[in-house]
């Protein structure tokens, strides 16, 4: 079980407290009605499934109800990094 | 019954304390202090089960954790059964009842026994998926019976009576094990300052200290554990538990302890006490000093009851004054072992010979051997023991240096004690828990932990040190570790001095050769609790199992509830020399949680019966139970279901709500729907971003219904939402779907549109919502308010504030049955007053109350779908025929907007909700029911859709159902099938979902 550092509420919590929302940086494209169905396929579908470093976008759902960015080693399950949504992380895959 | 085994002064037992305990029905006693097992020893007890295989007689082997065979059932009542008990790790209470778990009729006579004894060359691994695969269909009777056969113990037919705990706890150092490294690791860190938790699975600290006859600083090893353990205790920061298995070490130093509280004292809890506690640890450094667990040799018939480890015969002589048997034989690779035989002199009882494997052993235990005159064989090992429920003789041969074949001539020695010890396995369980593969180590024959990126420190045993002034020493260390790692000062200890015994290399053997190739010669156990020998090791290599984890579940080594912590490494090595491998190129299997087993009311804790899952009440909740409704979970709210009066059928309290509501009036508890608050000067914009259709002109004081979507376009709430202010919206949404919602609503806002002015709060708890519903839903309404409730002021869609009987409430004019309809919003703690107050003006209306049962055949009737019922996540608005819902004028590309356009949405031939009227007019559908066009097509049949509701409607006199078929919208009129489980059909017409008031003209009255 994760212990996790909320950027937000500055402490770590349990894991509990938390649940991870898919993969992070997945801008919604600005306008959609420009896309082609394969350009919104793969906005909607077509995700990352990386053995290490990987950027997730987790919520403190039973907290303080916000979205944050956590890169973190899928293999050790070590988190690397918490930020907030809008910054980029400093800790990437090589 | 005397203790025949037991000595007469010595270990840490009272005999001033005698306890009687029974085993297979007959009793026995022991000593305040013993196990279990040392109780059964005492008692010269052989046999303690069946194997699992072969159902051969077998006795305790070990002492501790990684006991195989010692696994019983306890339990005095139905009710307080527990299986798969370790007696090593049992203490002995007064009244203790116990048995075997395998053997039938008993283990002393076992019908099974023959089985293995006559047909053990005939049971390779793999036998039974190889002997009972024709014909499969008979499987299922085969599985049943060889698992009758093969049982391990049984789960209680009745509730377990006692309570469990679970705890959340928090330490700078959490260490595990209480022995010298351990005991030393703990006062460094608690003199340190630090917080500190110390875990130990046995009833007292001390580990290997309690069970051998060292010294520390020249006085019995004992006092300094005492001395240590009364330090520990006087501080306030430093949490002792024993009888504490720390089970399971997870990621970020989550580590859990299964914390035995009451099973030493008694069958069942004393009052008021949790019988076991499941600690929930989030350390910020462990310490792993787990010791290290004496690996047995394997040797030909080794599973007959007297074989032992050595030093399991040193702990039941020097801890609980037991010497199991009259005449040892002693086998050994390294100088360890030679301690069973100098205690089992000291004991006064014969050693027979030692044996060992080596040509010679110049350590300090060996040397006191000799001195003592023991007959020292070397350059030996025990081939072969005789006997069936006892060793009664055991053959001694030479063997190669290698260890690889058998020299010299067979001597027989009489003995009813086989002593072996193969070295030491660290315990490295716990570290692997986490991912570490654990690395093998040449010096010291074993696998220690890995690299961990766990905050892991490791001391003692576990590193494959065994020599008590290192374990002392490396504890220090990982203390004074921990203590800078966390950020506090080094401390002072100064270590106890301990004996310095020689010891010579060890010999790296596991598996002792035969005269006959191991396929042939009589069985060599490798994992006892499952039965595997070496010779199936072999079997499984020769068929092409090369992978170590592939022989593990081909052979089913390791898979025991002991999960082979004897037997793994032998497994491996004989592997490994099947496939001309060396043991770290055959690999370890992985060991993974829990250590020992855990009882499941230790982990479920108080979280069981009412308090297995919340249950949510709306504030109404209490008259609904006086008034005798059955009740309907909603995710986790209880709504009333229905309201059945005296012996009505459940049909007939439907019939008459439905009727009740469309003649007069009725009331539906509509709490339970979720309520978010909506504000900011953005939210109309947000809500035009999320919903389908428009919301941009929706005045102050109206309500609209709305559509959310995914980006796939399909739709997954809905709910109406009311403008009560420019800048603020109250939402609703579906019963289950509120949490789901918000945090939608709050993604988009937080990761897409943070530069949108707009906030969210949940406000579901904090209403009551009174639905009234039917033609005199205004004249009960108006006997409760002053407010103008005409049509004219009030409108359809409309909501106003006003006082409902004396109380602030927000007044909806919605409907959700098609009647003219009003959603009382009160502050929920109003609730009760209100919904009584209507009854009180409602009686002459004959105000009905109704359940979600009665609402879903109201709105089924006027063709309201209910998300998650009518959808399925695959459909979009359009399917639904609820065109009318999407805006395609909003400047903004709404949720779900894009989705619904590509080419798949916009394609002809969907599957589209219509109306479904049965040919037979009293034929209910049962949804789910697959549509076909032609239902005399062999199947399987060409299916074009579903039934997603269907009901009987009082108000029309026939069925009604609405299910999607495939291109619907244009099949008006035409008839499908349902063909049904039992044989028939039912044919039905497509028609248009509305079933009653199509103009809708009754909810605008």
């Amino acid at each position: 079980m994760f212990h996790i550092y909320c950027p937000h509420c500055a402490e770590y919590r349990e894991e509990e407290e938390f649940h991870a929302a898919g993969q992070a940086h997945i801008p919604r494209p600005l306008d959609p009605d420009a896309c082609s169905d394969k350009e919104w396929g793969e906005y909607m579908f077509f995700r990352k499934n990386p053995r290490g470093i990987h950027h997730e976008l987790w919520v403190h759902a039973a907290g303080c109800r916000k979205f944050f960015n956590m890169t973190r080693d899928t293999q050790t399950y070590e988190i690397k990094e918490v930020y907030k949504i809008g910054e980029q992380p400093s800790v990437v895959a090589e | 019954m005397t203790q025949q085994n037991r000595l007469q002064s010595g270990g840490r037992i009272d005999r001033s304390k005698p306890m009687t305990f029974t085993y297979n029905g007959k009793q026995f006693t022991g000593f305040q202090g013993d196990t279990l097992a040392s109780a059964m020893l005492a008692n010269g007890i052989n046999v303690v089960g069946r194997s699992f295989k072969y159902s051969r007689p077998r006795g305790i082997i070990a002492c501790g954790a990684e006991e195989p065979n010692a696994v019983l059932q306890l339990g005095a009542t139905e009710a307080t059964q527990v299986p798969n008990v370790r007696a090593t790790q049992q203490e002995l209470f007064n009244g203790l009842v116990s048995a075997s778990t395998n053997g039938w009729p008993s283990v002393d006579t076992d019908v099974m026994g023959m089985i293995g004894k006559v047909g053990g060359s005939m049971m390779p691994p793999g036998f039974y998926y190889k002997t009972f695969m024709f014909p499969q269909s008979l499987w299922d009777s085969y599985e049943t019976m060889i698992r009758k056969a093969a049982g391990m113990g049984r789960s209680p037919l009745e509730s377990d009576p006692d309570t469990y705990d679970n705890v959340n706890q928090h330490c700078d150092v959490l260490i595990v094990g209480a022995g010298p490294s351990g005991l030393a690791a703990a006062l460094t860190a608690a003199r340190g300052g630090a917080r500190v938790i110390i875990a130990d699975e046995q009833s007292e600290f001390g580990g290997s200290l309690l069970n051998t006859k060292e010294t520390l600083d020249g006085k019995p090893a004992a006092e300094w554990v005492r001395a240590v353990v009364e330090e520990l205790a006087t501080y306030e920061d430093v949490m002792l538990l024993p009888r504490s298995t720390v089970n399971g070490y997870h990621d970020h130093n989550f580590v859990t302890i299964h914390e035995r509280c009451t099973d030493h004292l008694a069958d069942i809890a004393p009052v008021n006490q949790a019988r076991q506690k499941h600690h929930r640890v989030r350390a910020k450094w462990v310490v792993l000093a787990t010791g290290a667990h004496e690996r047995p040799l394997v040797f030909s018939n080794n599973d007959v009851p007297g074989c032992m480890v050595s030093n399991a015969v040193s702990t039941y002589i020097n801890r609980y004054g037991v010497v199991p048997g009259n005449e040892l034989v002693l086998m050994t690779t390294n100088d360890y072992g030679y301690q069973a035989a100098l205690d089992w002199d000291d004991a006064g009882r014969k050693v027979v010979a030692i044996v060992d494997t080596r040509a010679s052993g110049k350590g300090s235990r060996a040397e006191a051997a000799r001195k003592r005159g023991l007959n020292i064989i070397s350059g030996s090992a025990v081939i072969e023991v005789q006997g069936s429920k006892r060793v009664s003789s055991v053959s001694v041969a030479a063997i190669s240096a290698d260890g690889h074949k058998v020299t010299g001539s067979v001597t027989k020695l009489k003995a009813d004690t086989v002593a072996s010890s193969g070295g030491w396995s660290p315990v490295i369980h716990l570290s692997s828990h986490t991912g570490s593969r654990p690395t093998w180590d040449d010096q010291i024959v074993g696998f220690v932990p890995g690299p961990t990126v766990q905050k892991q420190l490791t001391a003692g045993g576990i590193n494959g040190q065994y020599d008590t002034a290192v374990a002392l020493k490396q504890g220090f260390d990982a203390g004074q570790k921990a203590l800078t790692e966390v950020g506090l000062s080094a401390a002072e200890v100064v270590l106890p001095k301990a004996e310095t015994l020689k010891t010579d290399a060890p010999m790296s053997l596991f598996h002792i050769p035969h005269l006959k190739p191991t396929s042939q010669a009589p069985k060599q156990f490798v994992d006892y609790q499952t039965d595997v020998t070496a010779a199936g090791i072999e079997v499984a290599c020769r068929e092409g199992f090369e992978s170590i984890e592939h022989v593990k579940r081909y052979t089913a080594m390791g898979f025991g509830t002991d999960q082979g912590k004897l037997g793994n490494i032998n497994g491996m090595a004989v592997a490994a020399k099947a496939l001309n491998k060396t043991i770290p190129e055959t690999g370890t299997t992985i060991f993974r949680p829990n250590y020992t087993p855990i009882s499941f009311g230790a982990i479920a804790g108080r979280n069981c019966g009412a308090l297995f899952d919340p249950e949510r009440y709306s504030a109404m909740h209490m008259w609904h139970v006086e008034h005798g409704a059955k009740f309907e979970d909603v995710g986790q709210w209880k709504r009333p279901w229905y309201f059945p009066q005296g012996s009505e059928t459940m049909q007939q309290t439907l019939d008459r709500e439905c009727l009740a509501v469309r003649d007069s009036v009725g009331i539906l508890d509509a709490s339970t729907l979720g309520k978010i608050d909506v504000q900011g000067k953005d939210a109309r914009e947000f809500l035009g971003r999320v919903y389908s259709n428009a919301w941009a002109k929706l005045a102050v004081g109206k309500c609209r219904y709305g559509l959310m979507c995914g980006e796939d376009g399909m739709v997954f709430d809905d709910g109406v939402s009311a403008c009560l202010g420019d800048n603020h919206f109250l939402m609703t949404t579906t019963t289950g779907g509120a949490a789901r919602v918000l945090e939608w609503l709050e993604i988009y806002h937080q990761t897409e549109w943070p530069e949108l002015e707009v906030y969210f709060n949940t406000v579901t708890d904090h209403w009551s919502t009174l639905t009234i519903s039917g033609p005199n839903s205004r004249k009960l309404l108006e006997e409760l308010t002053d407010y103008d409730l005409s049509n004219d002021n009030f409108k359809f869609m409309d909501w106003k504030q006003m006082k409902v009987a004396g109380v602030p409430a927000r007044v909806f004019r919605i409907s959700f049955t098609g009647e003219l309809s009003f959603e009382i919003n009160v502050q929920a703690n109003y609730g009760t007053h209100v919904w009584e107050k209507l009854f009180e003006a409602g009686k002459k209306y004959n105000l009905t109350p109704y359940g979600t049962e009665t609402m879903h055949v109201l709105r089924a009737e006027k063709g309201f779908i209910i998300a998650g019922q009518d959808t399925d996540g695959s459909v979009h608005p359009y399917d639904l025929g609820m065109g009318w819902c999407v805006s395609n004028q909003k400047p903004f590309s709404y949720i779900g907007k894009r989705g619904m356009n590509r080419v798949d949405c916009v394609r002809p031939n969907r599957k589209q909700l219509v109306g479904l009227k049965t040919k037979d007019p009293k034929a209910v559908i049962p949804e789910g029911a697959q549509a076909v066009l032609d239902p005399k097509e062999p199947i399987p049949m060409t299916m074009i859709g579903h039934v997603t509701s269907s009901y009987w409607s009082a108000n029309l006199g026939h069925s009604i159902a609405m299910g999607f078929i495939k291109g619907g919208l244009d099949k008006m009129g035409e008839t499908v099938y349902y063909p049904l489980a039992n044989g028939t059909v039912i044919e039905a017409e497509i028609c248009s979902p509305i079933f009653l008031d199509p103009k809708g003209e009754r909810q605008n009255v």
